[in-house]
């Protein structure tokens, strides 16, 4: 019970947060979103070229150095990987392009329901389900195999090591190309360009990364455990940040119920529900949503990092062949990358069942 | 006594395959495990399911616990 209110308490935090986020400049109904900035990041890395989502978001480095940090005080860092890691990766891709597919992941998923966004409760609807069809293959004894202790250390802290890299490239404004602009290309226009100040994104995150390792928050796990064992513990968290969300937004007034004209959000539904429904699925599949996997990521886990980079490659891919919707909606490729996902998740649930 | 040995399973594989255990009928469990995630999930699950813990073994290395269905 005490249990059940810290985590609910956590999530009111969370909400409060992303909403002051969005207060001090991040974009529209995206205080946070695990899915949106990882794009940004592969943007600001120069992997895509869609020139208005460009960024370094410190809230990921955050996220990630929080999780770290708080691991390793708990006694709880450990280096770990080898369950079908290209499996993940591969996973990770297509969780991201479901992502874009929607506009969100499902942490933005809630926090677009909390500003009033009715698209995202279609959205919300397709995750119910793909995290269903995910308890459906768990049920079956889908199984991507276990995960070794490293005797080393050194590959669970890689992908932290690199989140410190992006902050000092952040940090530091080094050109390495006068030319093109890289190391990091930032959008002047668009959601890229809209950010709060570095430091209260960057404190945003590592504060958020705390409280998600202690917690163990996951918004597909809430869903997943709800269905599989009746347990409410983890969507607490979920009801908990739609509840300190919906507060702020009332407060500041963003809060703006209806279909159209909603922030970086489409009205086309179908790929609403069908969007949120490959990430439903996947991340029921992968064991945590695309936050769990960035603070597992922290934790020394090698196979979250593998899933976090899936979704970084995705994202470029999503960008460069046109799978990522916009406010205009899904275009025809996004459509067919979104089903093929679906049937591929489909495809590894059965095939890797044990016995 | 039926042994369980959830070492490095992702969430949740290791509260499911303690549940099938136990809905197969099994009243004394034997679970080895090496993440605090998974020993607090499934703790939870056997306490919610009548069960007595005893928490036999817990390092850095893991933790091995035994459950008892309370009569």
């Amino acid at each position: 019970m005490k249990q059940n209110w810290f985590i609910l308490l956590t999530g009111v935090i969370i909400g409060v947060i992303a909403v002051v986020l969005v207060k001090e400049g991040n974009p529209g109904n995206m205080g946070f979103c695990i899915a949106c900035f990882e794009r940004d990041i592969a943007g600001a890395i120069g992997l895509h070229r869609a020139g208005v989502v460009q960024y370094m978001r410190p809230e990921i480095i955050g996220l990630v150095l929080g999780a770290l940090l708080t691991a390793m005080f708990a006694g709880e860092f450990k280096s770990r990987g080898g369950s079908s890691t290209l499996v993940r990766f591969i996973m990770g891709v297509f969780m991201m392009i479901g992502a874009l597919v929607f506009l969100g992941c499902p942490l933005r998923d809630v926090l677009r329901m909390a500003g009033g966004d009715y698209n995202a409760v279609v959205g919300f609807i397709g995750f119910v389900c793909g995290v269903a069809s995910g308890v459906f293959f768990l049920k079956k004894g889908f199984n991507l195999g276990r995960a070794e202790v490293s005797h080393s250390h050194v590959g669970g802290l890689l992908l932290p090591l690199i989140m410190v890299f992006f902050l000092f490239l952040l940090l530091k404004g080094t050109v390495f190309n006068p030319e093109v602009g890289g190391p990091l290309f930032f959008s002047k226009e668009g959601p890229g360009s809209m950010a709060a100040p570095i430091a209260l994104s960057l404190g945003a995150g590592i504060l958020v990364g705390l409280l998600a390792q202690r917690t163990r928050l996951c918004l597909s796990g809430g869903l997943r455990d709800l269905f599989l064992i009746r347990d409410a513990h983890l969507l607490m968290g979920f009801i908990g940040i739609f509840l300190g969300a919906v507060v702020m937004n009332v407060v500041f007034g963003f809060f703006k119920p209806g279909f159209e004209g909603q922030p970086i959000a489409h009205t086309m539904q179908v790929w609403n529900f069908l969007g949120l429904y490959l990430v439903g699925i996947t991340a029921t599949l992968l064991g945590g949503c695309p936050l769990r996997q960035l603070i597992l990521s922290g934790e020394g886990d090698m196979d979250a990092a593998a899933v976090v980079f899936g979704m970084i490659v995705g994202a470029a891919l999503a960008h460069n062949f046109l799978f990522a919707a916009s406010p205009a909606g899904v275009a025809t490729y996004g459509q067919v990358a979104c089903v093929v996902g679906i049937l591929l998740m489909g495809w590894l649930g059965w095939s890797y069942r044990e016995e | 006594m039926e042994k369980i040995d959830v070492r490095g399973l992702s969430c949740p594989l290791p509260v499911i395959k303690v549940k099938k255990a136990i809905d197969n009928g099994a009243v004394e469990v034997q679970v080895l495990g090496n993440s605090n995630v998974s020993r607090e999930n499934v703790s939870k699950l056997l306490n919610s399911q009548g069960f007595s813990l005893d928490l036999t073994r817990s390092d850095h290395e893991g933790w091995e616990l035994e459950a008892r269905k309370n009569q």
